[in-house]
């Protein structure tokens, strides 16, 4: 911890992960006086320290890293840059007036305000009981995330026989991680009809080690009274019900759940910020601003990404927006065009776009399709039936976010907008 | 006599599905790659497929027990369990500096393989 920790800091990042890393160092490098990064870890670089595979900064370095490699980078820049920061300290509460409460281990309870709040807190994996797995309630029953820091980080092997529920990028990658640490993965399920992860996580993790893939399959209920002894798994019909007569008992002494993550807005719902119901995130602009003027949202705690690289990206321009924020002490009333997912979106964000930074920068809408598509397909943005832009891409998949850049030249289009609707519609 | 069969390119995170057409190991056609790199990987997983490997290594006297380790270039697929066995008898010792050299010319291939981070010495 910082000795001399202060009361007042220009912008105070919640989380020291990928997107506070970049929200932080371009808040400073915008002009923040100070910056003030709080983390609960005993170290910087969040989730990304357990995430030891490689795959990172192929879009923003050009190169692939490991995660710890990625996450040191920008721990050197923080500390570079002259960013404070406060480990082992837990942020307890943020008000809608900029104070946060924090207890650490050093400097006990403290209340910190910042002129902007930058929440990043990124995200947390779905448990077992947010998925209703039915049984009773052996040891052995761990999230892929969960087991990935006890092998990588802490030095434990959580079994020898595993079950991974969830083709995401977590469970595949721990799939081969186990298997390299010399356990038996027997199987993975997924209950989609398709994978959720990235497809190259299925050939170097799955297909490389001949571990078994069952699509529309999950598991109908855990066998095992200390331990997990076995599950039993069933495929499931299109309503997501188990089919009698397909189950069959894996023996296993782990099930790894690797499904799915949800944005972490404890924070950010204490401090008043309205949430989209369907990314679990705030509803912010293109700045990455939330509903409360001053306290922005970067990386996973808005949505989940499915690259790092965007998360720092999208940090970059929450810590920078931030910084502004902080110079100026002002709010801009301005006025924002909202985005709306159509055909085959399931959500966009930003929720809203304010047209006048089409004049400075280019604003990408992200966004997650409902249904794989594996042709061709248009990403359209239309205003009622003004198509403003769009482009083609070779497939969508759910697993995969789409995004479209607004530019420049959509300035008039974007600021006579009533809103922005985002289809990804089968290229004619 | 050539065959086609379809692989995911595992070069970037884009996984393009790709429709290869060989005869043994030569290379006639690929179809569905967005760069250069998809035709370069057919080629590749034909006649020596390479994987980058990450896992731990022990660690005396570190912030944590283990360090994270990668290999420095992609590592021949078959022998990629060997490696794993030879790192599980490396220790080294902290302080340890992001990309030392963990083992050197692993199992005579020529590549090393390093360590992802830094880890310091353990307070206690």
């Amino acid at each position: 911890m910082n000795k001399r920790l202060k009361t007042k800091y220009d912008v105070i990042v919640i989380g020291a992960g990928p997107g506070g890393l970049a929200a932080a160092i371009e808040a400073k490098k915008a002009g923040a006086a100070d910056v003030l990064m709080i983390d609960r870890d005993l170290e910087l670089g969040g989730i990304l320290l357990q995430c030891i595979h490689n795959g990172f900064g192929v879009e923003t370095f050009k190169e692939d890293l490991t995660g710890p490699s990625y996450a040191q980078r920008f721990i050197h820049d923080a500390l570079t840059v002259g960013i404070e920061y406060w480990l082992d300290a837990m942020v307890l509460d943020v008000t809608p007036n900029h104070q946060v409460y924090v207890t650490g281990s050093q400097g006990g309870f403290r209340v910190v305000e910042g002129t902007a709040i930058v929440l990043a807190m990124g995200c947390r994996e779905r448990t077992r009981a947010q998925i209703q797995l039915p049984g009773p309630r052996p040891a052995g029953v761990y999230t892929a995330g969960t087991a990935q820091r006890w092998v990588n980080v802490e030095g434990y092997v959580p079994g020898k026989n595993f079950v991974i529920l969830g083709s995401g990028d977590i469970g595949m990658i721990m799939a081969r991680r186990l298997t390299f640490e010399g356990a038996k993965v027997e199987r993975v399920l997924e209950v989609m009809p398709y994978l959720t992860g990235l497809s190259r996580n299925y050939v170097q993790c799955l297909l490389d080690f001949d571990i078994q893939l069952q699509l529309r399959h999950t598991v109908k209920r855990i066998i095992g009274r200390n331990r997990v002894e076995a599950i039993e798994a069933a495929a499931v019909d299109e309503k997501w019900q188990t089919i009698p007569g397909s189950e069959e008992i894996i023996p296993c002494d782990t099930l790894l759940l690797s499904v799915g993550l949800i944005p972490e807005n404890e924070l950010s719902q204490k401090a008043g910020v309205a949430l989209d119901p369907i990314t679990g995130g705030p509803y912010v602009d293109e700045g990455f601003q939330t509903s409360l003027p001053g306290v922005f949202a970067a990386g996973n705690v808005v949505h989940v990404y499915d690259l790092v690289d965007w998360v720092t990206r999208a940090g970059q321009v929450a810590g920078r927006r931030a910084a502004q924020y902080a110079q100026c002490e002002c709010v801009k009333e301005a006025t924002t065009i909202p985005t709306a997912a159509g055909e085959n979106v399931r959500y966009v964000v930003p929720h809203r776009v304010n047209p006048e930074t089409l004049t400075t920068e280019e604003v990408m809408l992200q966004m997650r399709v409902t249904q794989p598509m594996e042709a061709a397909v248009r990403v359209e943005v239309y205003d009622g039936d003004t198509l403003i832009t769009r482009k083609t891409e070779r497939y969508a998949r759910p697993g995969e976010m789409v995004s479209i850049t607004l530019k420049g030249k959509d300035y008039d289009a974007v600021r006579q907008a009533q809103t922005l609707a985002v289809r990804v519609v089968r290229k004619e | 006599m050539s065959v086609t069969e379809k692989l995911i390119c595992i070069t970037c995170p884009m996984g393009c599905t790709l429709e290869a057409t060989h005869e043994g190991s030569t290379v006639l056609n690929v179809e569905g790659n967005n760069c250069k790199r998809g035709a370069q990987y057919v080629q590749a997983e034909l006649t020596d497929p390479r994987r980058m490997v990450a896992t731990t290594v022990k660690v005396q006297g570190g912030v944590h027990p283990l360090a994270p380790v990668y290999t420095a270039a992609p590592f021949p697929k078959p022998r990629i369990f060997e490696l794993l066995d030879a790192l599980r008898r490396v220790e080294i010792a902290a302080p340890v500096q992001m990309g030392q050299v963990v083992l050197e010319n692993a199992l005579d291939t020529g590549i090393n393989v390093l360590a992802s981070r830094d880890m310091p010495k353990s307070a206690a």
